[in-house]
């Protein structure tokens, strides 16, 4: 009897097939039970330092997304996007690492006792990316261009209030607001950028890095400033490869293709193994199950608050990252501490019982069923959609999942408001409370929620008018409140932010705003 | 004379078989729900309690590889069915009828298939949407070219043969002869066809879901979609990628064995010949 040849050669390799993998998955069983606690190091930037700085060398860091939004300081939409301008661009003033403004390209700030007048006294000597030095004129033609004076919009929304930029001497700039607002100042770290010029065009700003080349969904380069007036980066240029997936990701860690990764899931850390140091921060955003208010059926306020009700913020936070995180109440994290209402935290309590009393109350005795968005390039917020559907499961209410990619999500969901809800992170343009609770106001050209009360309108005028600070911070809790109570969205937590470095890269800060502070990195000899 | 037995119908016949009946038993019993996640059991290894181990929530592999193997081969019959149906009903036209709609029928059919299914299936489904529905309906649609051509070569082979002559000089109608008469015989071509659409519809479903532009996240457990998630877990939970990787292979296996098996001729072997060997 002859066994016929294809047969056996087909039997064959698939059993070679399977103890080469069987081989190879026991192998790393063993691995596995070693490495079950990842024991990252912990937040503070000491962890990182592990032998002398040294200085040189390109650095090779993972992004998630291209900047297909723009170049455009003045115009940043998404996150990513700010996380590696904050590098070529700077401002008169700029967040530090503690979350205080400190002075940039001007040298000091003057705030007049009303609120409403900023004079700002330039630094001596520096220099744009292009080799010229900033004069008055840039700084006015920048603030300018950022209120949108002379036109009919804001570039960078709550600037509208500066009715002047003028410069009264060669070294000195008067901002002068319509209205009085203490927190003008943290809107002014928007770039300063050469009178004139269009960052749509050519990238120059006054950070520690100049802006080299970028190929669309693969690449974008940036290089040392030499002539920074600051504290100088350490390495020669950092080098931005664009990685959508996750897996990929890691694996271009582990084959050494990339030097520095942040916003890792705990997942992708305990992949990575021996080789890397693992900072453990969070990522200064809100992630929520972000509802739009203006469609059936979350424009009831009931189903919203029984949605609220059925969410396990502290499962997710254990399916995701073993318990890491910070859970949310509403659109404030915890880094802003000052504002952050930890009250609100337990607005609603995990209670899938009285979430199906308030949908029957709703009318809707029998659950429904919605999509929700999710962008595809997210690893995390695509694990808590799973688990967030499967908990609304319980109540009765089916969530599909749609995945898109990012593009799609930002023009149709984000800019075109066509969805029901979505799961994503929304941060902090600039480090106030402010560009955290803006975009909820009605008309906020960004209050992609649709949500609308006037109320919070009425509130959050109060709030920005208003010059005594604590006055103001109680005014923004308040905000908050409403928020939490009208259950906007179904809030989740601030996604604990996991960065990787390999052995011999250190140095690495983070930053109560999502940003990526790449002068500050090093090697290591 | 002795008939060597048919090994590759009979081995694809039996994995076929088995993967079915453990498919049809996931339709009414699973060891636990397929969707049900535990914290407590995250990321598990093959054990006794879960024979394939658990994924990232907690949700047992075997239960999703029962119910995701049942979502791809209903994929797959959906698709092959809807392939097969107007395949062969445009293949036994343009076949039996020939002329200058033939011609123009094939030409349209190469012009189809001169693309790579899966990107012509991708685009389709970038532009419909992902989903199960839109999935059979898009791969449905694209296989029906390939029916469609073995079914015309048949007939075309077949209409001038003398029984389908005798047949309409009897005056049997075209329809009756088509269906009654040519189909049957050409039956053994178009089963094997249908084997190896079978092959290429589950491997058309796997790669779209792995790409994330098949079975959505929360509609069912799908073969594809478990490959996605598994490679985050490539190395730290292997058993994820294993388990979906091997159902995939298996069921393949199956099908292209049946189909192999279709088209085997048997060869007769004298007895002697074997008598020989041994006395030399």
């Amino acid at each position: 009897m002859k066994f016929p040849k294809r047969t056996l050669a087909l039997i064959l390799a698939v059993l070679m097939l399977t103890a080469a993998l069987s081989a190879c998955s026991g192998g790393k069983q063993g691995e596995t039970q070693t490495e079950t606690d990842p024991t990252p190091q912990s937040g503070n930037a000491e962890g990182a330092n592990i032998g002398e700085p040294v200085m040189g060398g390109d650095l090779r860091v993972g992004i998630a997304q291209d900047l297909d939004d723009t170049f455009d300081p003045h115009n940043i939409i998404s996150a990513g996007t700010r996380e590696v301008l904050f590098n070529i661009y700077e401002g008169l003033v700029k967040p530090d690492n503690d979350g205080n403004l400190v002075p940039a390209v001007a040298e000091s700030v003057d705030i007049s006792e009303a609120g409403d007048s900023f004079t700002f006294t330039l630094r001596e000597g520096v220099k744009f990316h292009n080799g010229e030095t900033v004069t008055a004129e840039d700084v006015v033609y920048s603030v300018s261009r950022a209120a949108g004076l002379g036109a009919d919009k804001p570039m960078i929304d709550g600037m509208q209030i500066i009715t002047s930029v003028e410069a009264t001497d060669e070294k000195t700039v008067v901002v002068t607001l319509g209205e009085p607002n203490i927190e003008m100042l943290a809107l002014l770290t928007a770039g300063i950028i050469p009178a004139g010029s269009d960052p749509a065009v050519e990238t120059v700003g006054t950070g520690p890095f100049k802006f080299v080349s970028r190929i669309p969904q693969e690449s974008i380069v940036i290089e040392k400033f030499d002539e920074y007036w600051g504290t100088p980066a350490y390495v020669d240029s950092v080098t931005y490869k664009i990685i959508d997936s996750g897996e990929t990701i890691v694996m271009s860690l582990k084959s050494g293709a990339l030097d520095l990764v942040a916003h890792l899931t705990s997942a992708q850390v305990n992949e990575l193994g021996d080789d890397f140091t693992v900072l453990d921060g969070t990522m200064n955003l809100v992630q929520a199950v972000y509802l739009n208010n203006a469609v059936e059926p979350f424009n009831d306020v009931k189903v919203r608050q029984a949605l609220a009700h059925a969410i396990d913020r502290q499962l997710i936070m254990d399916f995701l990252a073993e318990g890491r995180g910070a859970a949310v109440g509403s659109s404030m994290y915890p880094a802003f501490e000052k504002y952050f209402v930890p009250e609100l935290v337990d607005e609603y309590s995990y209670d899938p019982e009285l979430a199906k009393q308030l949908l029957a109350d709703a009318g809707y005795p029998d659950g429904f069923s919605f999509d929700c968005t999710v962008p595809s390039n997210y690893q995390p917020h695509i694990d808590t959609a799973e688990v967030v559907a499967q908990e609304l499961q319980a109540v009765g209410v089916s969530m599909n999942i749609k995945l898109v990619d990012w593009e799609t999500w930002l023009s149709e969901t984000y800019l075109g408001r066509n969805y029901q809800a979505t799961i994503v992170g929304v941060d902090a343009a600039m480090m106030t409370a402010r560009a955290m609770l803006e975009r909820f106001t009605s008309d906020a050209g960004n209050n992609f929620v649709n949500f609308s009360s006037a109320e919070y309108d009425e509130t959050f005028a109060a709030a920005i008018s208003c010059t005594d600070d604590a006055e103001q911070t109680e005014l923004y809790k308040k905000l908050q409140t409403i928020l939490a109570e009208e259950a906007a969205n179904l809030y989740i937590q601030d996604l604990c932010d996991l960065v990787a470095m390999r052995k011999g890269v250190g140095g690495y800060e983070f930053y109560p705003i999502y940003v990526m502070d790449m002068s500050k990195v090093y090697f290591t000899n | 004379m002795r008939r060597t037995p048919n090994y590759n119908l009979i081995l694809g016949c039996t994995l076929t078989a088995a993967t079915v009946s453990v498919i049809i038993l996931g339709f009414f019993w699973t060891p636990y729900e397929p969707d049900a996640m535990s914290i407590a059991e995250r990321s598990v290894s093959p054990c006794a309690a879960h024979l394939l181990g658990t994924d990232n929530f907690g949700r047992d592999i075997l239960s999703r590889v029962m119910q995701g193997a049942g979502t791809t081969l209903e994929i797959a019959f959906l698709a092959v069915s809807i392939g097969a149906t107007c395949g062969t009903l445009i293949g036994g036209l343009t076949g039996y009828f020939g002329g200058i709609a033939d011609e123009i029928i094939m030409r349209v059919n190469d012009a189809v298939t001169a693309f790579p299914s899966v990107l012509l299936a991708l685009v389709a489904v970038a532009i419909t949407g992902g989903g199960k529905t839109n999935l059979i309906i898009v791969l449905g649609i694209l296989f029906i070219p390939s029916f469609a051509r073995v079914v015309r070569g048949e007939f075309a082979k077949q209409r001038n043969m003398d029984y389908v002559k005798n047949a309409k000089l009897m005056g049997v109608t075209n329809l009756r002869i088509m269906f009654v008469h040519i189909l049957p015989n050409i039956a053994p071509v178009l089963l094997s066809s249908i084997a190896i659409g079978f092959n290429n519809a589950v491997l058309a479903e796997a790669s779209m879901s792995f790409l994330g532009v098949g079975v959505g996240p929360t509609e069912s457990a799908s073969l594809g979609r478990m490959l996605l998630d598994a490679e985050a877990y490539l190395f730290s939970a292997p058993w994820q990628a294993l388990s979906a990787g091997f159902a995939i292979t298996i069921l393949i296996l199956g099908f292209a064995l049946i189909s192999d098996g279709m088209g085997y001729r048997p060869t007769w072997r004298p007895v002697a010949k074997r008598r020989r060997k041994a006395d030399a």
